[in-house]
């Protein structure tokens, strides 16, 4: 057993990710108003998650989106396992909020959404975050669609087809030239 | 199993008996045993941690970043249950396994002290920061010249021949700056600058002439030689990903580099799993005649015995150990004669770093992660002491550029994506390694009662900074902006981190050099004064501590002490 298998068999013993479990929740509760951790990362909250993530960063011509990072899985995996409890409460609490505010504005579930809507309203919401963040005191809550935008850039870019793809990706440069040109649109490398 | 215990037991004297004991294997501990057994004598070299082998136990070596779980992040609940060690230089997930875990390594701190440690073969020469600059003679005279410290017992021509040794077989890249404040060295070719760093150490020397910013003395072979190649390394491919362990040996590490070397000449024994309880003193004899350990798995206690001892069990742990080797000599710990040992102990002094970003370079770029980074030699109290503080500091500087425009007009969609995945600003970050004052009253003892799994007393941490500290870190902060601001920098920002001691990793002393034996433990080639065949060559020997890295001045004095012992025949 290798470390990974390791570690993923202490989450199971944990209660972290329960297959099975997880399905059965999602089949018997709407789960559009997380309660719980199993409840937020639910087979459909991760497809709604791609789908976040995959609006902020999509696929391009040049290179894929979000979506093909798994971006819902690794944000599953991170809030689960590496957030404090208050921010996980407060990213279970931001699904439900991303989907009324898909309702107040178009009337209609985040994932019913055209590709603009969904991309106007993470406009909105991505101001909304940063108003929130200017007057943000200390002890205050984390805003649920800033840790989203930070899951899904940092996850993408540190993400095979993103940091293959999106980056420039060398892991053994074998050399250092301390000065070479660069043009804008050159991207940049990804370690 | 009860036979094989026995066995250990009664294998007796002649078993358990070797010319040279090493305790520990770190970047002091490995120089010990490769030149103790180059020059023929039977070394067993005594490690607390596990095993680990050069290349096959560096099992993140050559992962990429998506093969991490956390993509290098601890999960919460390891940090909550870890809060010392997630907060060390260098840890995370791609190192994690070369690191303590807080609650296996308990200590009492009276104030508050970071020890971090890494136990295993190797000790932290696997995890360590590299850079190898010289002392310059000033170092060495100014403590006792301006009244913070004592005499040195040796100078810079003492220990110059020895830098040029290690250095030559370690493999330091640097330049020869000729500087007085950082002497030149056997070095291989230093690694290149980038465009702005050149241009801001043009514009830094433009406005301060006598400040120097240098390509940094770092421990990696940028053009290995054959004494390199010899030993199984190659040319570093600027990766940095070294404290995960360099498959290539590109940096120095006991693992790829002095015990390996040690272990082929037959001389080499290393007992993993071995915590050192004491070093043994025969009364009669009058000197010491070996090493006390426990098994730290099935809680053993063996006896070791040797001719000549080595303390390099890192320099807090050599205290710990000298301290608990009591007797009817020593009833205070070995040596301790004027009841100094554990005092002294001094480290140095990281709370202040400055910032900003750099414009007017973006369509500059390099190429290549370099390992190291720029140095600035101290300018401070050289040669008369002209400040409000005493002893110097220098800098390392960093100077690279981000990836992604974090401020592109397009914050979510496609342009956001292209945005994110080009060349951002450059930013400049200066942070200081300052010289502390070694203070009496800065000491570690053994705590009377509580005790660790394998009932070694735990070590008492009684070590806070001085007013000289934050004067020089004032200082620092100030100059450190001027300067930045010299070279262009923008929104520049300054941080006072007010870290514990100990989080510098640079904790040293306890134990320390000097002419006279009532006020040092050890005389001028690393041995107890009171107890000449055990030598201390770690960084608890430190009279002072100096402005720059120490950890290449560990492996001078260990070679030169060893050489010492070698030329003065039986003790």
């Amino acid at each position: 057993m290798n470390r990974r298998d390791a570690l993923s068999r202490v989450a199971l013993i944990l209660g972290g990710t329960i297959i099975g479990a997880e399905a059965f929740l999602s089949g018997c509760k709407n789960t559009s108003h997380p309660k719980s951790l199993a409840d937020a990362f639910s087979l459909d909250n991760i497809a709604f998650l791609d789908e976040v993530g995959e609006t902020i960063l999509p696929t391009t011509a040049s290179s894929p989106g979000a979506k093909d990072a798994k971006i819902g899985e690794f944000m599953k995996t991170i809030v689960t396992d590496c957030y404090e409890p208050k921010d996980q409460n407060t990213f279970v609490e931001g699904i439900g909020k991303l989907n009324d505010a898909s309702k107040a504005k178009f009337s209609k579930d985040f994932m019913d959404l055209s590709a603009q809507q969904k991309h106007d309203l993470l406009v909105d919401l991505d101001k909304e975050a940063k108003d929130y963040n200017k007057k943000r005191k200390e002890g205050d809550p984390n805003h649920y669609f800033a840790m989203m935008k930070q899951l899904t850039v940092w996850g993408y870019f540190t993400s095979e087809p993103g940091a293959t793809k999106a980056l420039r990706y060398v892991p053994v440069p074998g050399r250092y030239e301390g000065c070479i040109p660069y043009k804008k649109g050159d991207k940049a490398w990804a370690l | 199993m009860a036979a094989d215990t026995l066995h250990i037991n009664s294998g007796g004297v002649a078993q358990n008996t070797y010319d040279a004991i090493v305790i520990g294997s770190g970047i002091s501990g490995g120089w010990a045993a490769k030149e103790l057994c180059e020059h023929g004598l039977k070394t067993l070299v005594l490690e607390r941690g596990r095993d680990v082998k050069h290349i096959k136990d560096y099992p993140t070596a050559t992962m990429s970043p998506w093969e991490f779980k956390h993509r290098g992040r601890m999960p919460y609940e390891f940090a909550k249950a870890n809060p010392l060690i997630t907060e060390a230089a260098g840890f995370g997930e791609e190192t994690e396994h070369f690191f303590i875990k807080d609650a296996d390594h308990p200590y009492v701190q009276e104030k508050p002290f970071e020890w971090i440690r890494g136990y295993q073969v190797g000790g932290k020469s696997l995890i360590w920061g590299r850079a190898c600059p010289r002392w310059s003679p000033y170092e060495f005279i100014n403590p006792a010249k301006y009244g913070y410290g004592i005499d040195w017992p040796i100078g810079y021509n003492d220990v110059a021949p020895w830098y040029s040794y290690v250095e030559g077989f370690a493999g330091i890249s640097g330049n020869n700056d000729g500087l007085e404040a950082m002497p030149d060295g056997n070095y291989l070719p230093a690694f290149d600058f980038n465009c702005v760093e050149k241009e801001v150490k043009k514009r830094i020397s433009a406005k301060y002439p006598d400040r120097h910013m240098i390509q940094g003395r770092w421990a990696h072979l940028s053009q290995p030689k054959d004494i390199h190649i010899k030993q199984g390394r190659g040319q570093c491919q600027v990766r940095d990903m070294c404290m995960r362990g360099c498959p290539f040996g590109g940096y120095f590490s006991s693992n790829s580099s002095t015990l390996p070397w040690a272990a082929k000449t037959g001389n080499l024994t290393v007992r993993p799993f071995s915590v050192v309880h004491s070093i043994i003193y025969d009364d009669k004899k009058g000197k010491a005649t070996g090493v006390r350990i426990i098994d730290t798995n099935t809680k053993q206690q063996t006896d070791y015995f040797a001719r000549i001892i080595f303390c390099n069990a890192s320099a807090l742990n050599s205290n710990l150990i000298l301290l608990n080797s009591t007797s009817n000599r020593f009833p205070n710990g070995l040596g301790n004669d004027n009841g100094l040992l554990g005092k002294y102990v001094c480290f140095q002094n990281y709370r202040g770093a400055v910032g900003g970003r750099i414009e007017g370079f973006e369509d500059k770029y390099y190429y290549g992660r370099r390992p190291s980074e720029s140095m600035m030699a101290n300018f401070r109290n050289i040669k008369q002491h002209d400040m409000d503080f005493v002893g110097g500091y220098m800098a390392f500087i960093d100077i690279n550029r981000n990836r992604g425009i974090r401020n592109s007009d397009e914050q979510i969609g496609a342009g956001f994506k292209e945005a994110m995945g080009e060349a951002g600003e450059w930013g400049a970050y200066m942070y200081m390694q300052g010289e502390t004052i070694p203070k009496e009253s800065n000491q570690v003892y053994l705590d009377k009662d509580k005790k660790d799994q394998w009932g070694i007393p735990l070590l008492t941490m009684n070590v806070g900074y001085d007013d000289n500290d934050v004067k020089m870190l004032h200082d620092f902060l100030t100059e450190g902006q001027a300067m930045l601001d010299a070279a262009g920098v923008k929104d520049i920002y300054t941080i006072d981190n007010n870290w514990a001691p100990g989080r510098d990793i640079h904790e040293m002393g306890g134990c320390r050099m000097g002419k006279d034996p009532k006020t040092s433990l050890l005389n001028g080639f690393n041995q107890l004064h009171q107890c000449k065949n055990v030598f201390v060559t770690d960084g608890a020997c430190m009279t002072s501590t100096a402005n720059q890295s120490p950890s290449i001045l560990y492996m001078a004095l260990t070679a030169r002490a060893v050489d010492y012992v070698v030329k003065s025949g039986p003790l």
